[in-house]
């Protein structure tokens, strides 16, 4: 999954992570690509963990974890950080999920009655950045497919999704139905759980 | 000249009172002003609208005040990693309106700036829509309106006598735009120093959004999730 997305990254583009599953993206990509990672808790220039004796608590990631940042990195407020999101200025975002759908809409800040977490950064966070990523397990603890033709949760976006990794494969929601653009090794389309008319072969 | 230097918490904060709106800077636990939070549980000020990103994380930092249900609003964006509120929201006992981060931290900049309104795409065709004017520039938006309130609580790692301010790493996040947002700002810092001590090109908050400061002391400065680097 990890590296999929990575094959998508281009040298030197700017990057934001979502917290869970995305913050694996970190520790994998190669120095040598020049990525630069945006948390939007105010940082752009993270590089990986810290030691016990460089670890700070003003240095943290959107997920509140510590953070070491590299050489050229820079700090500023939320509403700069947002600015860079909002404004076009971050090339790809990953996010975590819960459902995502074949219009290209996602649910993942709540479960009416049930969870609520909020959307924290979520519903700024898939509109601007010029590539949107959903990162997710294909099937949740239930069972259930989470790649569907329409979202059930309530949205965090709607229509905002360009491609979506799973352990399974990688997708392209394309309005009615998901693009198989790869599998994963050893897996066929009928493991992916999902209908007929909900997905378009290779 | 009237001075804005307060000797402490007790003193920098007089005229708090019940029903109060108040700000309240920091990402999770990170730079969150701790010595202003822990005065108004000593105060025992009841029914706060607190605005503030997390409002407190792992039972620390104004879910200090949670514990005492001393909230009785609160105006967030996130909520997961803060037992104390998720609890008290299931439980109707505190109204929580949830905002978009980004839509949050330029509501309260567009306070400070004297902007009446904006557009932002974020939140559209969602739940959080319904109620909102929309427009459809390139893309449908949403007209969000400045967010304000009567006290801003923030902590700088130093500060001037003018209230000019210097933030460490990321503990700059929301506080900054609070500042400007509220209508009296209270400082908490590391370290107060003396004028011309920050450089004029590194001051990241100028001294005129700032009505009172004072040297902080005991600062836990908690680490939520520490995670180290494999050592191999």
């Amino acid at each position: 999954m990890v590296d999929q997305v990575i094959d998508m990254l281009s040298d030197g583009s700017s990057l934001n992570l979502g917290i869970g599953i995305p913050t694996l993206v970190a520790q994998r990509i190669p120095p040598e690509k020049g990525i630069w990672i945006h948390s939007e808790n105010g940082v752009l220039g993270v590089a990986g963990r810290p030691t016990p004796q460089s670890v700070s608590a003003t240095l943290i990631n959107a997920g509140k974890e510590t953070i070491s940042v590299k050489k050229g990195a820079s700090f500023f407020d939320s509403a700069m950080s947002f600015g860079m999101i909002r404004g076009g200025h971050i090339d790809v975002c990953v996010l975590g999920g819960m459902q995502v759908d074949a219009e290209g809409s996602l649910a993942n800040w709540m479960i009416p009655g049930k969870k609520v977490t909020g959307m924290g950064g979520a519903m700024d966070l898939v509109h601007g950045a010029k590539l949107v990523i959903v990162m997710l397990t294909h099937f949740s603890k239930r069972g259930e497919v989470k790649l569907m033709h329409r979202c059930t949760l309530p949205l965090t976006g709607k229509g905002v999704v360009h491609k979506v990794v799973t352990d399974l494969g990688v997708f392209t929601p394309k309005g009615e139905s998901f693009q198989v653009e790869k599998l994963a090794p050893g897996v066929t389309e009928s493991q992916l759980g999902m209908p007929d008319g909900l997905l378009v072969s290779l | 000249m009237t001075s804005k230097v307060f000797k402490d918490a007790k003193a920098a904060l007089f005229d708090m009172r019940d029903g109060v709106s108040v700000m309240s800077g920091g990402f999770g636990l990170c730079g969150i002003p701790e010595n202003s939070i822990l005065e108004i549980r000593r105060l025992g000020i009841k029914n706060l609208h607190a605005i503030s990103n997390n409002i407190g994380n792992s039972g620390r930092g104004l879910a200090w005040l949670l514990k005492e249900k001393q909230i009785s609003q609160a105006t967030c964006s996130y909520v997961g990693g803060n037992p104390d509120l998720e609890e008290q929201m299931l439980a109707n006992e505190i109204e929580v309106t949830l905002v978009p981060q980004g839509t949050f931290s330029e509501r309260i900049r567009a306070a400070g700036m004297g902007i009446r309104g904006f557009y932002t795409p974020a939140g559209s065709g969602t739940e959080i829509a319904e109620g909102k004017e929309s427009r459809t520039f390139d893309v449908p938006c949403l007209l969000e309106l400045p967010l304000t309130a009567d006290f801003a609580i923030i902590k700088a790692q130093k500060g001037d006598p003018y209230g000019n301010l210097w933030f460490k790493e990321t503990a700059r996040n929301f506080s900054p735009l609070m500042a400007m947002a509220a209508k009296v700002t209270i400082v908490e810092v590391e370290e107060l120093v003396e004028l011309g001590e920050i450089l004029p090109e590194n001051v990241h908050l100028p001294g005129v959004f700032v009505q009172r400061i004072y040297q902080g002391n005991d600062y836990e400065n908690t680490i939520e999730i520490p995670i180290f680097e494999d050592e191999k």
